[in-house]
């Protein structure tokens, strides 16, 4: 990446402040002011799909039923992962967007900015909808974040708030990868070429097409749900001439790509932090934007082996095991071309560097598995298991979400003007990173040796691993609140960040003032 | 200090290892030849990935210490090579022909059930299996053991550790002959579940509406557990699935105690029974299948299973409480008991329902009642 600004735009022109008091966060359109109210949210959400996860923890740390009821037990497992996935991480990816996709490009704001006000201002609504479904008759929904029927037809109340909660959660998504798109197509400064984005940019431009083109299918699903349970329809009831076995095709037609609408801005990410502390540019920069759009085609063509035990015929199950398998190749490209940045580099260990490492680690971890599951024969083993749970929190926790906290600490101080506390953000790195292992890592073998996901209490065999991976899970929730602790002690105070920060950072974002002026590039910058 | 601290936390990944070794890790080699195969597949792929992260993350690890600012290391400017990118692209892609041939292979051959020896019919229920073998007219419902469903119940105060096969015993196991090519046919009642014996590396699910078959040839004769694995509501935790496989002849006596116990069952509909055999018949109904729900003392859960200590339909009019067990109600996760037990079975519920939880109805329902209902009801 050669983008640099040959000139700076008059950072003291501050004729639109920003309004005073609650009011700005309710009527913004400013990208930063929009960035700023997601990655709170996210963050606050973060807490509650902990929370959940730690209830799941304390039930399953040793064999028995001690603290909950099954009913209540599978409340939290799909509300969990709601919460982590549609309230948690794709609000931190979209906010991050918001931030940096402007001012990487050059653009002084996003190019809708009053959708892009409602965009965010959908998911307050959307969170207490969904969240509300913990108290009302019957319960939460309970039959997983994927929803299959019948089962998800058993649910009480909660149904209609699920199916609602979803619509607006996809229009929210749906309107932010709009907006990311049209800004990326039209806002780059004069002289940034599609080529010459940062990485992180182009990550989000693919996984913005990946929104667009599945969470309406996703939407259609649900409202079928809802038409078959409360309108007399029959598209999943086999005894109304539906199938049962259409609604899991067609969510995970959905339910893949968004896996990766979870995972490509973290490469993106990744891709940003590890050439800035390794003192040298990205190793094939080019062949990272490839692979990025070829794991994204990939993804579309490959939703079925998420349910290779529904009984498909065997021409089915071989191509959709070749076609996931393939997908370790441009995968396994980026892993190479991280190792290649690193490689000869003039490398320091700053808390971003720490999580970008971490990750690259631990998200190969959970790729490895990743190929292991894509074997057919050896999938009906692993199918439904705890090895599967390992595998996608492997990629989701020290995958996804050590990324979101990597662009946290490496662009914090940008924001906020303020540095962070190295010693205290090492710290954090190094308990989360220790505790998501003890977590995670003995949820393999449980797997292995038989244990089905999903589950409420355990055949004695598993009670070892179960609680050291439940004591490991309470270590790491804890841990997380040191990383709240840091954000917010930050952002109100700490020692002056300069403007560029990080002496090996490239980019437009450290050509500009720490924190940015409200209205950043109000001249544009050439690129060279 | 780093290099510490990842030691520090190699050894908390061992040392469970390192204090018990019988603790387990991983999968089962299991007792048929395809779930052979299917081990060694999977420790072909285990062995290619921890190969592959030996390279990558020795080549990073060997990176980190070396290409170190604190080091004096000046960074090179190097930032791509096309040839590079070819070499790592092309080796995967080998690697995986070379793991997706073998896959492929087992794959068709697990996915052929054809020249099966005996049949038996698979329907999952909300939750407990159904096992019918259709040409021996032999059928049953398969529950967890009474022993685990009680330590099971919250704060039960029974330690796990005291039952025996602890959530994965049941009343009634499959019964199959080793050495034959058994096949089963599963469906389902009401929600997906999923049916899975790892010794035999078989899983499939049970789908309401459709026929799914799995197959296995068992060679030891034993004692082989597994559990559902689909995600089928409250008690998904608590129906396991057990196998015994035993020697062809003891199979076929088995099967003719099976079949003698099933006319035993069926006189039991021609009498007309005492109103403290039908309690304490109804009694062991109502714990079998029941309970999981409507609750030990007929509490029910509030807002998800109605309770049936002082419901209307347990006290009310008698038609109502036999219509709603025999047919179920649609929408809800109450099964049509009808085609699940015997018109003695019902009758027994029916009365033990009336009379328990403080219903005291004082009503008696006899097996002829039932029929008559049934008879009603076409």
């Amino acid at each position: 990446m050669n983008a640099q600004a040959v000139e700076h735009a008059d950072h003291d022109d501050h004729a639109h402040g920003p309004e005073k008091g609650l009011l700005r966060w309710v009527t913004t359109t400013n990208h930063k002011d929009i960035g700023t109210l997601y990655l709170w949210f996210s963050l606050l959400m973060f807490f509650i799909g902990g929370a959940m996860a730690l209830v799941i923890r304390a039930e399953l740390f040793q064999p028995g039923l001690q603290l909950v009821d099954p009913v209540f037990f599978n409340q939290m497992t799909t509300m969990h992962a709601l919460v982590m996935i549609f309230l948690a991480v794709m609000p931190a990816f979209v906010g991050l967007a918001n931030w940096m996709i402007p001012i990487m490009i050059g653009a002084p704001d996003m190019a809708l900015p009053r959708m892009n006000n409602w965009s965010f201002w959908i998911l307050p609504f959307a969170s207490t909808l969904l969240l509300s479904t913990l108290f009302v008759e019957g319960g939460a929904p309970a039959s997983g974040w994927t929803m299959y029927p019948p089962l998800v037809l058993q649910t009480g109340a909660a149904f209609p708030m699920l199916i609602f909660a979803i619509h607006l959660l996809g229009i929210s998504s749906i309107m932010g990868a709009i907006n990311i798109i049209a800004t990326i197509m039209n806002m780059r400064a004069p002289g940034m070429t599609y080529m010459k984005m940062p990485l992180f940019v182009w990550t989000w431009f693919i996984t913005a097409y990946l929104l667009i083109a599945t969470m309406p299918v996703l939407a259609g699903a649900v409202t079928m749900l809802l038409t078959d349970k409360y309108f007399g329809t029959s598209f999943f009831d086999a005894a109304g001439g539906g199938d049962p076995v259409m609604f899991q095709h067609i969510f995970w037609f959905f339910g893949h790509p968004e896996v990766y609408i979870l995972i490509l801005p973290a490469f993106g990410i990744v891709s940003q932090i590890i050439p800035t502390f390794a003192r040298k540019p990205l190793f094939g920069y080019s062949s990272m934007v490839y692979a990025t759009a070829s794991i994204a085609f990939l993804s579309f063509i490959v939703w079925a082996h998420h349910m290779f035990t529904v009984g498909m015929p065997v021409e089915f199950e071989l191509f959709f095991m070749f076609a996931t398998m393939l997908i370790a190749v441009p995968t396994g490209v980026k892993v190479f071309n991280w190792v290649a940045t690193m490689w000869k580099g003039s490398m320091t260990f700053e808390t971003p560097m720490l999580f970008a490492l971490g990750f690259v680690i631990m998200f190969t971890i959970g790729g490895f598995s990743g190929l292991m599951l894509a074997l057919t024969p050896v999938d009906f083993q692993y199918h439904d298991t705890y090895f599967v749970v390992a595998h996608f929190h492997y990629v989701l926790v020290p995958g996804a979400v050590f990324a979101i906290m990597a662009a946290a600490y490496y662009w914090l101080p940008k924001w906020s003007g303020h540095m962070y506390n190295e010693k205290l953000g090492r710290f954090h790195f190094w308990m989360s990173a220790i505790f998501v292992n003890i977590l995670f890592f003995p949820q393999h073998f449980v797997g292995l040796a038989g244990m089905p996901r999903r589950i409420p209490d355990y055949s004695t065999q598993f009670a070892d691993f179960n609680m050291i991976s439940s004591i490991g899970a309470f270590g790491f929730g804890l841990s997380q609140l040191l990383f709240a602790y840091i954000m917010i002690s930050t952002v109100l105070k700490g020692k002056k960040a300069s403007d560029q920060v990080w002496d090996g950072a490239e980019g437009l974002e450290w050509t500009l003032s720490s924190p940015p002026p409200y209205h950043s590039f109000a001249v544009q910058p050439t690129i060279k | 200090m780093k290099s510490l601290l990842s030691g520090g936390l190699l050894t908390l990944w061992l040392l469970p290892l390192l204090a018990q070794a019988d603790w387990e890790v991983n999968m089962t080699p299991g007792v048929t030849d395809i779930s052979q195969e299917v081990y060694g597949l999977h420790m072909t792929v285990l062995w290619v990935c921890v190969a592959i992260g030996v390279v990558v993350f020795g080549a990073m690890i060997y990176s980190i210490i070396n290409h170190r600012q604190s080091k004096g290391h000046e960074a090179a400017s190097f930032h791509e090579s096309t040839t590079v990118e070819i070499i790592w692209t092309v080796i995967p892609v080998i690697i995986l022909i070379s793991l997706a041939i073998p896959a492929a292979q087992a794959l068709v051959k697990m996915e052929d059930s054809s020249g099966s020896a005996l049949t038996v019919q698979v329907t999952a229920y909300q939750w407990k299996w159904h096992y019918e073998y259709p040409e021996q007219e032999v059928e049953f419902f398969s529950n967890l053991d009474s022993k685990s469903r009680e330590a099971s119940a919250r704060n039960s105060g029974i330690d796990p550790n005291e039952v025996d096969n602890y959530l994965l015993e049941v009343d009634n196991p499959l019964v199959i002959p080793i050495g034959k090519k058994v096949r089963l046919l599963l469906t389902s009642n009401d929600v997906i579940h999923s049916w899975w014996i790892p010794d035999f590396a078989v899983k499939k699910d049970a789908i309401p509406g459709f026929v799914n078959d799995i197959w296995f040839k068992v060679n030891e004769p034993g004692t082989y557990r597994g559990q559902c694995v689909e995600l089928c509501g409250k008690d998904h935790g608590f129906m396991p699935i057990e196998v015994v496989a035993l020697e062809e002849a003891a199979f076929q006596s088995w099967m003719q105690e099976q079949q003698a116990a099933a006319a035993a069952k069926a006189k039991a509909d021609e009498q007309t029974w005492e109103m403290a055999d039908l309690m304490a018949q109804g009694e062991k109904v109502y714990g079998t299948n029941c309970v999981a729900c409507h609750q030990a003392k007929g509490q029910g859960i509030p807002g998800v299973f109605p309770a049936i200590a002082g419901s209307p339909i347990a006290t009310g009019d008698l038609a109502p409480h036999i219509d709603i067990i025999l047919n179920g109600q649609a929408g809800t996760a109450m099964q049509a008991f009808g085609s699940q037990l015997s018109d003695a079975d019902i009758a027994a519920v029916v009365t033990y329902q009336r009379n328990a939880f403080g219903n005291e109805t004082g009503d008696v329902v006899q097996p002829a009642d039932i029929a008559a209902a049934r008879q009603a009801g076409q």
